[in-house]
Parts: C-alpha cells; structure tokens; sequence
C-alpha cells in the first residue's frame, strides 16, 4: 500500500472517535517509479493530510517532508518531487496500521492491509 | 486508447479460480466492465488523472480498467483475501499500480474527499438482500465526482429512490442498460449460461460544504 491510501484509511473499531491517523509499524517498504505528474499533486495537495503524510512517510524511512507545508511551496520543483515520492513511490509491504486510540493492530501483508474487524468491534 | 484495445486488455485478466456464492463472486465480464470506464471518462471525464476505487474489486477487473485509461490513482477494496490475490496478480501481469485493502465496505473507516470516481459491479443482493445497497451507500460517502455502478433492472426505481432520498445522491442516471452474462459458476446453476439485465447507473454525490470544490 501507498501513502494515498494511508492518508484515507481511519481505524473504524466500535467506541473510537479519532481513529485518524493509523500508526505505521514498518518491518518491509519498497520504492517502485511512478510517472511524475505536478498538476495531479496540485490538485492533491489541498485534499491530504499533511500532517499525515509526513508522519507516515517519516515512519517508512523518508524524511525529506517538512512537517508542515503551503500551497506557496507547490511552485517548487524539488517539493512536487519530494511529495511524489512520499505520496506514490513509497510501499508498506510488511508491516502494521495501528488505532491511534485502542493500539489495536491491523496487519500489512505482501502490501495489503487488512482492515477486517471482529465481532466485537463492529 | 480504444474501446476495443481496453475490452480485449481485460479479456486476458484471471478470473475467480474459486468463486465463492456467499459474496456473490461473479466476474465482470471484459466487456461489460470496457464499456462502462470507457463511458465514465469519454462522456463525463470521470478516469483519466483522476483517484479511482474499485468497491468490491474481486479480481480486480473495473479497477485496471481505470488504470488503462490513466486513472493517476486506483484503490481496490475487497473482503475477501483470495480475490484480491488474483487482483494483484492481474495488476502485475499488465504491469500496472494498483492498491488494495481487504476490509467490510459496511464498516469501512474513510476519511476525505480524496476518492473522485467509485466503479463498482456490486453483489445484486440476489443471495443476501440490500448487499448492493449496503455497497451504494458507502460509495456515495466516499466519491466526491461519481460513483458508477451496476444493479439488476428489475430493482431500477427502489435504487433511484433510495439513492436520491437516503444516500445524499444530486443525481442517478441509468446511463445504459446491459446484459450480463451469468456462466454456469455453481452447482445450484442449472442453465448453462444464463442473461441479467442490468443497468448501468451514474449517480453524483451531493458536495459537502469544506468538502473539495
């Protein structure tokens, strides 16, 4: 999984109320070439949650994020790249998302996430 | 690219080894699932550059569909472990990115507006009913441009009623009505081959205020 999908998952267990963002446990990350593309990051910057983005990323061993940003810097080349990169390069392969607020794990397998929920949580 | 080149791309996509009646496994045929991206993004721009989840993905095949018309981003969501294997498969064989997460759409957690367009040929609900409704209402709280979907003709006035009324759709609109072909898949299957008419829905979600545009 990417860091895209990272920036819309929220852990969705019966009783939490702030289950965003997941925590990232990061046992494997790989990197694999994406087009780059500055005006679909344009358009993405305003919809992501930076500061998510730059936690996660920083959690998968990238730390090239400022931890804030602002639509002034989208006139940067060498920040379009760096958000490409943390955005849609990135993979959690193995791993783990975890609750913010129960600790609760979900693991990440070959990539996958799984977000299942037991009975008991639904 | 053109319809034909995308219709025949799909054809060669691994299909359920082991289809499982419970979530109503059924492939979406190649050209079924050509004609309905091809639809979404030459008639209405819904595809290409855009952020595309594939509900209920099954092996994937609305999915890569997107990807092959330059959809930037597609995320398939399904609850079934085994599917999203053969969805993985398919993607790498066609060498295309795609994300999956395995999760219950009914209890999903989703935050923002960063999903554009939601393909989906949801289970009909033939075995469990209202399961295509279940899938409905979360794509409608998630797509923030469309949702494109497929539901059986037969139930053509509950889906725009209940689209409009309790899901917050602005509009439903039955784009086209198709045939979808039902293979001979499980042992309760007695005909060979048997013809659903479906329809080919669009519906656009109501804009929340602060919510994109």
């Amino acid at each position: 999984m990417r860091l895209l999908t990272h920036n819309m998952l929220s852990s969705n267990i019966k009783g939490v109320t702030n289950g965003f963002p997941l925590q990232i446990e990061a046992v494997k990350v790989v990197e694999k070439q994406v087009d780059f593309n500055p005006d679909f990051l344009k358009n993405m910057f305003s919809k992501v949650d930076w500061t998510a983005l730059a936690a996660a990323s920083k959690a998968l061993g990238y730390a090239d994020l400022p931890e804030a940003a602002g639509a002034d810097m989208l006139d940067s080349d060498d920040f379009l790249r760096r958000f490409h990169h943390a955005l849609l390069q990135l993979h959690l392969e193995e791993g783990a998302l975890v609750c913010p607020e129960t600790g609760r794990r979900f693991p990440v397998s070959k990539g996958i996430p799984n977000m299942l929920l037991h009975e008991d949580e639904v | 690219m053109k319809l034909k080149q995308l219709e025949s791309l799909l054809g060669t996509l691994q299909q359920f080894s082991n289809p499982k009646i419970d979530l109503e496994q059924y492939p979406t045929g190649p050209h079924i699932a050509s004609r309905m991206l091809y639809t979404a993004e030459n008639s209405f721009g819904d595809v290409t550059n855009k952020v595309v989840a594939d509900f209920g993905c099954g092996c994937g095949t609305l999915g890569l569909a997107a990807s092959l018309l330059d959809a930037e981003y597609v995320v398939g969501l399904d609850i079934d472990a085994q599917s999203i294997e053969i969805a993985t498969a398919n993607a790498e064989d066609l060498e295309l990115e795609m994300d999956f997460v395995q999760c219950d759409l009914r209890n999903l957690g989703w935050r923002g507006p960063i999903v554009d367009t939601v393909v989906m040929n949801p289970p009909f609900g033939t075995r469990k009913k209202g399961a295509d409704m279940d899938f409905l209402c979360a794509a409608l709280k998630i797509a923030s441009q469309a949702v494109y979907s497929l539901h059986k003709t037969t139930t053509r006035e509950h889906v725009k009623r209940t689209a409009l009324r309790d899901y917050n759709a602005k509009s439903a609109e039955v784009l086209c009505e198709l045939r979808f072909d039902v293979p001979q898949l499980y042992k309760f299957h007695k005909k060979k081959e048997v013809d659903v008419a479906v329809d080919l829905w669009r519906f656009v979600p109501q804009r929340i205020q602060g919510k994109g545009l």
